[in-house]
Parts: C-alpha cells; sequence; structure tokens
C-alpha cells in the first residue's frame, strides 16, 4: 500500500525515488525482456536477481523455463515492476519502451540491450550483462566456454556449404545480417535469403522460396490455437519442397536470443549438414 | 448490355493474363505460360499452378462475386450505398472465419472455414435487412451498417488477442483488409462452390429486383414473391460475400464502385447491372491485385488497401450527391 502510494507520489511530482549508487552491486534486479531474462538468469548471483518476465517461462520462446520457476513472474508493466522496487531493471531495446520511460522518469535505474545480431554480439552481451550485475568474472568464464563450444561447432571452412532457407510464419525470412542468419552461417549453411535481396530478412514470397530450390527447409515450430500466419508452412509448394529437401523443424527457444543457447540450434544444424553429406 | 461484356471479358481476359505473368520471381511471360499449360521439371510449373494460377482464379472468383453482391444489394435496397463490405458483411463474414481457425474447427474439417464465414455472413445480412429493409433510408442502412461492422471488427480483434498464437493479434491486418498473397489451389476449391451456390441464387433475382423498381405494391402486382426474393438475395449475399472472405479477409468497396461505374453504361435496370457489374468486380480486383504487386513487390500491400483508396473518395462523392438530393 504505501509503495503504491509512493508510486502515485512519484509518478504525479516526477519525484525521482531515491536511485542506487551505480558503483555497488544491484541486489535485487528485474528483467523485462526475454533475452535479458536469460542472460541475467545465467550471469547473476544467488538472490541478485528477482523478477524475471512471464516470457521466460514459456517453453515456446524460452530457452531456460525450468530455471524461470526459480523467480518472480513480471509481466513488463511500469507498475508492477515498480511495486517490485528493484535497483535495476534489464530491458530490450525496442521492447516496453513506456514502461521503461516510466520507470526511468520514476527514477529507477534501467539498462537496455539491444537485440543481438550476430555471434559476436552475443558475446558483448554477456560482458555488458555481467558488468551490470558486477559479475565479471562469471561474464569472461561463459564468453570463454562460449568461445569454446562454438569453435567445436563451426563448419570447416573448405566444406560444401548446402544452401538453406529459413521460413516462418507469413512467409517471414531471415537473411544473414541477422542472429539467425549467422547461426545458419557458422553451421556451415549458405542462406537463400541473402541470395534473392533480404540481407536482413523479411517476408519474402513463396515463389522466390520455390524458384531458389534451397537444399535444406529450416521452418518454424508450429503455435497452438490455429493461425493463419502459419498456413503458409502447410501451403503446397512449401509441403512439396519440404518433402523434397532434408528440412528441420526448429524448436524456436533456441534461435531468439543472443544467448550461449544459440549453440544449442547450431548443434543440430550441424547434424543435419553431416546428415546431408553422403548425398552431395 | 452486350456492349459493356464486350469490352469487359476481354478486359478481364487482359488483366488475368497480366496477372499470371507478374509476380516478384523473375521468369519471362512465355516461359510462364508455357509452365503453367505444359508442365515440366523444376519449379517454374509449381510457381505458376500452385502459386500465381490461384492467385489469378480467387482474384476473379472474389471480385465478381463481390461486384455482384453490391449489385444484387443496391437493387435490393435501392440504395447505391449498399455494399457488402462498407455495411459490415465482410467483416462479420471474418468474424466466422476467424472463429472457425481459432477454435481449430477449420483444422479439423476444411469446410468449416467458409460454412462458419457463410454464417457470420448471414447473421450480417439478416440484421441489416431487417434493420433497414426495403422501406428504410439511406441513413438508416448506413448506420445500422456501421455498428454490425464495428461490432463484427471488435469481436474478431478480441478474439485474435484472446489466442495463445503470437501471430494472431497481427492477423487482424489480414481480415480487415484483405490479401490474396500465397494462397492455393486448396483455397479455390474451398471457396469456388460457395461461390457459384450464391452467384446461381442471386442471378434469379434480377427480374424481381426489376419489378422492385417500381415499388413494393407494384412488383407484388406483377407476381413477384417478395419474401423469396428477399431470402435468395439474403442467402446467396452470404455465400459470395462470406466465401471470398474466408480466403482472402474482408476487401471493401468493390461492390460499390463497380456498380456505380457501370450504371449509367448498361441503364438503370438492375438485372443487367447483375451480371455486367460481377465481370467488373473482377476486372477491378485483377487490376489491384496486379497494382499491389507492381507498386511495392516486397512489402506485402494489403488489397483493401488499393480497394479503399480508389473506393472511399468516390464514396464521399455519392454522400455528397445523396445530400444534394435531399436538399
Amino acid at each position: 500500500m504505501r509503495s503504491a502510494r509512493a508510486f502515485l507520489a512519484a509518478l504525479c511530482l516526477g519525484v525521482p525515488a531515491a536511485a542506487q549508487a551505480q558503483d555497488a552491486a544491484p541486489r535485487r534486479v528485474v528483467s523485462i525482456n526475454l533475452c535479458t531474462d536469460q542472460l541475467a538468469m545465467m550471469l547473476a548471483a544467488p538472490g541478485q536477481l528477482h523478477s524475471v518476465s512471464m516470457l521466460a517461462t514459456d517453453p515456446r520462446s524460452s530457452a531456460m523455463v525450468e530455471e524461470a520457476q526459480a523467480y518472480d513472474i513480471n509481466h513488463a508493466l511500469a507498475e508492477e515492476v515498480w511495486l517490485m522496487q528493484p535497483d535495476l531493471v534489464l530491458a530490450g531495446q525496442y521492447s516496453s519502451l513506456a514502461a521503461v520511460a516510466m520507470l526511468r522518469r520514476l527514477g529507477v535505474r534501467v539498462a537496455q540491450i539491444a537485440p543481438a545480431n550476430s555471434l559476436e554480439e552475443v558475446r558483448d552481451h554477456i560482458a555488458e550483462v555481467g558488468t551490470l550485475l558486477h559479475r565479471e568474472a562469471k561474464a569472461e568464464a561463459l564468453t570463454a566456454q562460449f568461445d569454446a563450444d562454438l569453435a567445436a561447432l563451426r563448419a570447416p571452412a573448405g566444406d560444401a556449404r548446402p544452401r538453406a532457407a529459413l521460413y516462418y510464419a507469413n512467409g517471414y525470412t531471415t537473411g544473414d545480417q541477422t542472429l539467425a542468419g549467422q547461426i545458419l552461417a557458422a553451421a556451415g549453411f549458405a542462406n537463400v535469403a541473402a541470395e534473392a535481396g533480404f540481407p536482413y530478412g523479411g517476408p519474402m514470397p513463396l515463389e522466390l522460396l520455390a524458384m531458389a530450390e534451397p537444399d535444406a527447409l529450416i521452418t518454424s515450430r508450429a503455435y497452438p490455437g490455429g493461425s493463419r500466419s502459419e498456413e503458409i508452412l502447410e501451403h503446397p509448394v512449401v509441403e512439396r519442397l519440404r518433402d523434397a529437401v532434408p528440412g528441420a523443424i526448429m524448436s524456436d527457444a533456441d534461435w531468439i536470443c543472443g544467448t550461449p543457447k544459440v549453440l544449442g540450434a547450431m548443434k543440430k544444424l550441424t547434424d543435419m549438414r553431416e546428415r546431408m553429406r553422403p548425398a552431395q | 448490355m452486350k456492349k459493356a461484356f464486350a469490352v469487359l471479358l476481354p478486359l478481364v481476359a487482359l488483366l488475368a493474363l497480366a496477372s499470371l505473368v507478374i509476380g516478384p520471381a523473375d521468369i519471362g511471360p512465355i516461359a510462364a505460360l508455357k509452365a503453367l499449360v505444359a508442365g515440366g521439371d523444376g519449379p517454374l510449373p509449381l510457381v505458376m499452378r500452385e502459386i500465381r494460377l490461384p492467385r489469378m482464379l480467387l482474384a476473379i472468383l472474389i471480385g465478381g462475386s463481390l461486384g455482384l453482391a453490391g449489385a444484387a444489394m443496391q437493387g435490393y435496397l435501392r440504395n447505391p450505398l449498399a455494399e457488402p463490405g462498407l455495411i459490415g458483411i465482410s467483416g462479420s463474414a471474418a468474424l466466422g472465419a476467424v472463429i472457425s481457425i481459432q477454435t481449430g474447427l477449420s483444422a479439423a474439417f476444411a469446410l468449416a472455414l467458409p460454412l462458419m464465414a457463410l454464417a457470420g455472413a448471414v447473421g450480417a445480412v439478416l440484421l441489416l435487412v431487417l434493420l433497414a429493409g426495403p422501406r428504410g433510408g439511406s441513413l438508416t442502412l448506413i448506420l445500422a451498417g456501421i455498428a454490425v461492422s464495428a461490432m463484427a471488427s471488435a469481436l474478431t480483434s478480441l478474439v485474435l488477442n484472446l489466442s495463445p498464437s503470437p501471430y494472431a493479434a497481427g492477423e487482424i491486418v489480414f481480415w480487415m483488409m484483405g490479401s490474396l498473397a500465397d494462397r492455393s489451389m486448396v483455397h479455390v476449391w474451398l471457396a469456388a462452390p460457395f461461390m457459384a451456390a450464391g452467384a446461381l441464387l442471386l442471378a434469379r433475382t434480377g427480374r424481381g429486383l426489376d419489378a422492385l423498381t417500381l415499388g413494393e405494391d407494384a412488383a407484388g402486382a406483377m407476381g413477384v414473391h417478395l419474401t423469396r426474393l428477399r431470402l435468395a438475395l439474403v442467402l446467396g449475399t452470404a455465400c459470395v460475400v462470406g466465401a471470398g472472405t474466408a480466403v482472402a479477409g474482408a476487401i471493401g468497396f468493390v461492390g460499390l464502385v463497380v456498380p456505380h461505374l457501370l450504371r449509367p453504361v448498361v441503364g438503370a435496370r438492375p438485372s443487367a447491372l447483375l451480371w455486367t457489374s460481377a465481370a467488373g468486380g473482377a476486372a477491378l480486383l485483377l487490376a489491384a491485385d496486379i497494382a499491389v504487386r507492381v507498386v511495392m513487390p516486397d512489402r506485402d500491400l494489403k488489397l483493401g488497401v488499393v480497394t479503399a483508396l480508389v473506393g472511399a473518395p468516390l464514396f464521399l462523392h455519392l454522400i455528397w450527391k445523396t445530400k444534394g438530393e435531399q436538399a
């Protein structure tokens, strides 16, 4: 009740709540973005992370559902986050902007982390969140492990590069300049989207996909509840392509966020490429 | 009327051909048509037969349906502002379609999609005919239409927002604006039988609609069975609009623009206007669908945006004219 009143008072008067000194390690961290949720869970000291967003508990989007059970759940709404009285809020660069703006106005320290667009940025973000949480040593250990695992998975340079297409609901594809594209490239595939003129991705007309004749097709896993957007993945053209080439339906969770979990996605791709080898 | 067909049918054929050879993939027109007819190896026949052909067919079927339904409704209500999209029939059909997809009905039973859209459309037409029947003025019709439209779009948004699928909310745009992108022959087969049935029903209303221009009493005296006429109109409109909306979303203004443009050509006889409007609707929708591919090939521009850009100014013009007549 008191904190609710304080919330109103701070909102009305614009009085900044007492901001934590930035040089001390934050003790009560709330993350409101799926990707910062996962980085924070990997890096935070016991008791340091108080709450993660609801998406972190959704197996379709989160690669760390079990870990997330240990934390309070938030819905990225300014009011509930304020009432949790965090001394650091981790948010995404482009999501929940209204909540971020309001929390800042209330004097809460909010760090925004951009989505990772490459494997290199995964390392950067581990370091960034590590610094914010004052857990540099843990971050360095995680990065070292990531580098070692990545090196072991990376496709040898001389290998043939089968052409793969990433194709999702609404005919969306992702190009080379995205995290998914970089995972694909590191696993030794060429991306059809880049050939077709989609370096960043976007909705790729079905006929361009058909004309590109990819060697492999990677589609997303269907969500529950029917949707017209996903219907395109059952279009006769896609079905025929799926029958003709080794397709892999990939769980989205490993692909979404720039965390070391992307190596799980890469492992599946590398295995698929190995299986394709005798056919070539 | 013959003169109108002599222009419209070649136009539809020409636009249909253009629709087949225009697309995001860079395919020569000769090679494209050859692959469509003769087949062959590689992805080309697949693209032509499973992507471009259904798109062209659906543009003709849906455009024709909307033109036909617009002409029939305007004839029956004796009101040039009656149009399936504008007065909420398409929107209600979209609601039915959305419910069938979101409840999983359409996945379990393919015909559930057009049937539910049909049910939505029947509900809307019944409501409108009851509220603004033959005696109601323009104002009653438009107001009733706005209410039905608003209700249907609100409920559609509600259903999509409640869906567990993260894509559902983004689909609101599709259902309100309509698109023919990446449809397949499955959709053609799903919609075509309903459209054929609806078109048959509407075709038989011609004589009755002509008689109705003289007023209801005169029409009754001429032996027109008004209840049967109303039933044919309600079911026919619901069939053609419902089936089209189920596979391509709600596309507005076609049924408004086309009869309006063609009325001076064929004269004020509703029966003559029915089929010319169907041909005109097919031409308009084919042209609009070509436009979305040529103007913004990489943006998946929605079809309803183009038809609204053409139709809304005309709608304003019609209101202006109606106002002048009343004054």
